[in-house]
């Protein structure tokens, strides 16, 4: 029984592993700002993900009660990466476009950035 | 009587759930305590957040968040694959516009959280109107499919959650 649970925490442990190291290789090989931001918001996600999983089986099974505050840490990173993401992504717009390089929009007003919003 | 003491029966439920992963174990001493936080909490921040958003459907809403889960999932591999066997020059990025058919804050900030962390696809902007969205998108050969995947997938979902 021991044998199985630490093979499965092993493989939790490895797969997160590698999804963290291919986020990190995606921030070097991928080209500009915005193609960059995909690598850590999406690999490293599951490079956390794993090593909670396996956090969560391994105390979980050496403690004999379950153990799922991990599930926290993965709801604060979901509700976080996003945000970060997109302020980063705001900020590369507005140093390297304009109205011209982006694509219009599909209603009368602009993108937030260049418009004020309409008066309400 | 029930309604007024549980104004926000999800946040309240959320409350109670997230004490529970806190203190890391579930005993009945931590859910009078949490059912305290549940009580009190709600009330104290209703005037720091008017015309909160009616959840009308919370079960469609633990279904989306299995669905997104499970998408996140796929979207690491994918991800994963582009990075690792795709030349620089082979990956073609483009900038899709989404229309959107939601309109309270909040399903907007969930819809553009769930498109952040989902296949290939970063939300970037908002039109001053909130009437679309800006979405970059890794690689993809067909912008117009990834577009009406973001609407049939999540965001009709989204707006059956806060119907």
């Amino acid at each position: 029984m021991d044998l199985i649970v630490e093979i499965i925490v092993s493989l939790c442990l490895v797969g997160g592993g590698v999804f963290g190291l291919v986020g990190s290789v995606g921030l070097v090989k991928l080209r500009g700002c915005i193609q960059r931001l995909h690598a850590p918001t999406k690999a490293a996600t599951l490079g956390v993900g794993g090593v909670l999983i396996a956090s969560s089986i391994h105390f979980t099974y050496l403690t004999g009660t379950l153990s799922f505050h991990q599930v926290l840490i993965a709801l604060f990173i979901l509700l976080t990466a996003p945000i970060t993401a997109n302020f980063i992504a705001k900020v590369y717009i507005q140093a390297n476009h304009d109205r011209e390089t982006l694509p219009d929009t599909t209603g009368a007003h602009g993108w937030a950035i260049y418009d004020k919003p309409p008066v309400q | 009587m029930l309604r007024r003491l549980f104004p926000h029966p999800l946040l309240s439920v959320t409350l109670v759930l997230i004490w529970f992963a806190l203190v890391n174990k579930v005993t009945l001493g931590h859910l009078l305590l949490g059912g305290f936080l549940a009580i009190v909490v709600p009330i104290v921040t209703a005037p720091y957040w008017p015309g909160r958003p009616r959840v009308g459907r919370p079960l469609k809403l633990f279904g989306y968040v299995l669905i997104v889960l499970w998408d996140i999932v796929l979207a690491n591999i994918d991800v994963a694959k582009i990075i690792l066997f795709r030349k620089n020059e082979d990956i073609r990025s483009h900038w899709v516009v989404v229309p959107l058919e939601l309109t309270s804050p909040e399903a907007i900030t969930l819809l553009a959280g769930t498109i952040t962390m989902t296949p290939g696809t970063i939300s970037t902007m908002l039109s001053a109107d909130a009437g679309c969205i800006l979405v970059h998108t890794l690689h993809t050969d067909d912008p117009d499919a990834v577009r009406d995947t973001i609407k049939s997938r999540y965001e009709a979902r989204l707006k059956e959650v806060f119907a």
